[in-house]
């Protein structure tokens, strides 16, 4: 009651100065100790990257040490000479590959059908979708390796079902990925299409398939980075092969080669560069129109 | 090309009889669903059914399990274990509690005062994702080294005489810890909080805080009354994000831990994978954790009231 007689009795010219004199040296410190946080929380989240970097460059002392010992370009000079290192590192790209292209297509097709149809059991659906991604980890390794052991034997774990897993916890993210870009989309394009005589093969090639594209690119490169990157999952369903991250774990009890800090290195920089190169282009692009 | 296209549209192809289109129609969504869906319900729903039974069967790898009702598996599974489920659940909730103090200032600031830096900024955030988690986790082990500068500064300033006390450190050092392992959770979920924060607090219209200070409301109470309630959504997204994979996490108990900061985790990767009977009470263990969980999450939603979640 009082803020509102205050609204409507003020003179809106009144408003300005009295607003600076009410941001007093209580406000400055408030926007100094949020500046503070921000900068230690950038610190404690980049400082990893650098010692990563760091650490490529070091010759270790013993197969356990952690810690800097002298300055070395060995690791960078023979980034493979750990050779169960980088055929880790093949694995992981494989079923990387073909798990982002299977999830990408069938993600793309759930998308679709879920923005572009009308059904029924479509919050069953949706709930199924929702669940992976709030099942822990574990418990998708566990129970998936279960049903493994109890069909086709602990034997037979490997390369495939390692990547029946990736597809299956990549799924949900390409899905919510693609379908917001779906969301986003203008419908009169495609009313517009269609009102020049296009067949429906034709919108979908020429009009829905290129406006939706960047949402399946981000959703592949989403799967592939997830894929990728898994260990708890891989642990589970791998039986005797050895991904990337399998290989880094595994690692901390035999011995920690510097090439590991290499790969992450190369990992970081290589994707950086990429998201520099197309940031210009399209920014060159877009300048260009 | 042009004429291509007005070769293909013939008008009768266009307009099919009423029926058939519409039975096309009721298909089309169902050949696109099923293929995703069916690998959804084998590899997900399936094996989280089978893992219930698996959790009441007995037997070992060279026999077999048999489906025998087994009700005590589940009195192996958490009598031995109850350390395990007290360190999940404390490691999980401190770093879900931190990620959301340490995350919301900065989402706060990148979404209110980053003005043109703003999106650099929140790719700084996401920067750090692309190397591998692992090696990110076991660069901790360098940062916290015993003979490190982090450990000698806080060893200086006495704080670790005081968080060993209180059983966050061990004595002097700060690797293999409880302090070590929640460090490293909430230095890995930290983006999945920042996130869902920064979207939430990007949408609000700085003309209602405006209208807030003009209504004589101090910085405090225009975040207390206006910019909280509407960040909301992103402070249970960012919470959710959070404490479920953290829940279900070992890698940071297991590579910054030590053997007494053992989580659940760990022990259904030990049950499976490095036992040979150990697989109906690790079903029963991931049982335990997936309702556990569930319940936790639909009590959290329920009492923040958003339903529209899915």
């Amino acid at each position: 009651m009082a803020t509102q007689t205050a609204v409507t009795s003020a003179p809106p010219r009144a408003q300005a100065p009295l607003k600076l004199r009410r941001r007093g040296p209580l406000a400055w410190i408030g926007d100094h100790v949020l500046l503070a946080v921000t900068v230690v929380v950038f610190v404690f989240m980049l400082l990893p990257n650098a010692v990563i970097l760091v650490m490529s460059f070091n010759q270790p002392i013993g197969k356990y040490d952690y810690t800097w010992n002298q300055f070395s370009t060995e690791a960078w000079a023979h980034p493979c000479a750990n050779q169960a290192l980088c055929s880790s590192m093949g694995l992981s790209l494989e079923i990387g590959v073909v798990a982002t292209v299977v999830s990408t297509a069938l993600g793309t097709m759930i998308a679709f059908a879920m923005v572009r149809h009308r059904f029924k059991a479509r919050s069953g659906i949706n709930a199924l979708l929702f669940l992976p991604m709030a099942a822990p980890e574990v418990v998708m390794g566990a129970t998936l390796t279960a049903l493994f052991f109890n069909t086709i034997g602990p034997g037979s774990l490997g390369f495939w079902t390692i990547t029946i897993a990736h597809v299956m916890f990549c799924l949900s993210y390409v899905v919510v990925t693609v379908k917001s870009r779906l969301a986003g989309m203008d419908p009169t394009l495609e009313r517009a299409a269609q009102d020049l005589y296009a067949t429906p093969t034709q919108t979908f090639m020429k009009v829905t398939l290129p406006l939706v594209a960047p949402g399946i690119a981000a959703a592949a490169l989403l799967a592939f980075a997830l894929s990728v990157d898994d260990y708890i999952i891989t642990a589970f369903t791998a039986g005797q092969r050895t991904t990337f991250p399998m290989y880094i774990f595994g690692s901390v009890q035999r011995s920690y080669p510097a090439q590991i800090n290499v790969i992450g290195s190369i990992m970081l920089i290589g994707t950086m560069a990429i998201i520099a190169v197309t940031t210009v282009l399209g920014r060159m692009r877009a300048t260009r129109r | 090309m042009s004429t291509s296209l007005l070769d293909k549209a013939d008008p009768p192809a266009q307009q099919a009889p009423p029926e058939e289109r519409r039975q096309r129609r009721n298909l089309t969504p169902w050949v696109l669903l099923l293929p995703g869906l069916l690998w959804l319900v084998l590899f997900f729903l399936v094996p989280i059914l089978t893992s219930v039974s698996a959790s009441v069967q007995t037997g070992n790898f060279d026999d077999g399990f048999k489906l025998t009702w087994h009700w005590a598996n589940f009195v192996d599974a958490v009598k031995p274990y109850w350390r395990q489920y007290l360190h999940s659940g404390i490691f999980s909730v401190a770093t879900t509690v931190l990620c959301l103090a340490l995350g919301y200032p900065v989402a706060y600031f990148i979404a209110f005062k980053g003005g043109k830096w703003k999106s650099l900024l929140m790719a700084l955030v996401i920067v750090p994702s692309f190397t591998s988690f692992l090696i990110r986790t076991i660069a901790w082990k360098t940062i916290l080294a015993d003979n490190g500068s982090v450990v000698r500064v806080l060893n200086d300033l006495h704080i670790l005489t005081v968080t060993s006390k209180l059983g966050i450190t061990v004595g002097t050092h700060v690797l293999a810890s409880p302090g070590a392992v929640v460090c490293g959770m909430v230095y890995n979920f930290l983006p999945f909080m920042i996130l869902p924060l920064y979207t939430s607090l990007e949408k609000i219209d700085p003309r209602l805080l405006e209208a807030g200070n003009d209504l004589y409301c101090s910085t405090f109470q225009t975040w207390r009354r206006i910019t909280l309630p509407l960040s909301m959504p992103g402070v249970i997204g960012g919470t959710l994000l959070t404490f479920i994979p953290a829940v279900g996490d070992y890698v940071n108990a297991q590579l910054l831990g030590n053997a007494s900061t053992g989580v659940v985790g760990q022990s259904i990767e030990n049950l499976f994978l490095r036992k040979t009977d150990g697989y109906p009470v690790g079903s029963a263990m991931s049982v335990i954790m997936m309702v556990g969980t569930l319940v936790l999450v639909m009590m959290y939603i329920r009492k923040a009231g958003t339903e529209d979640l899915i």
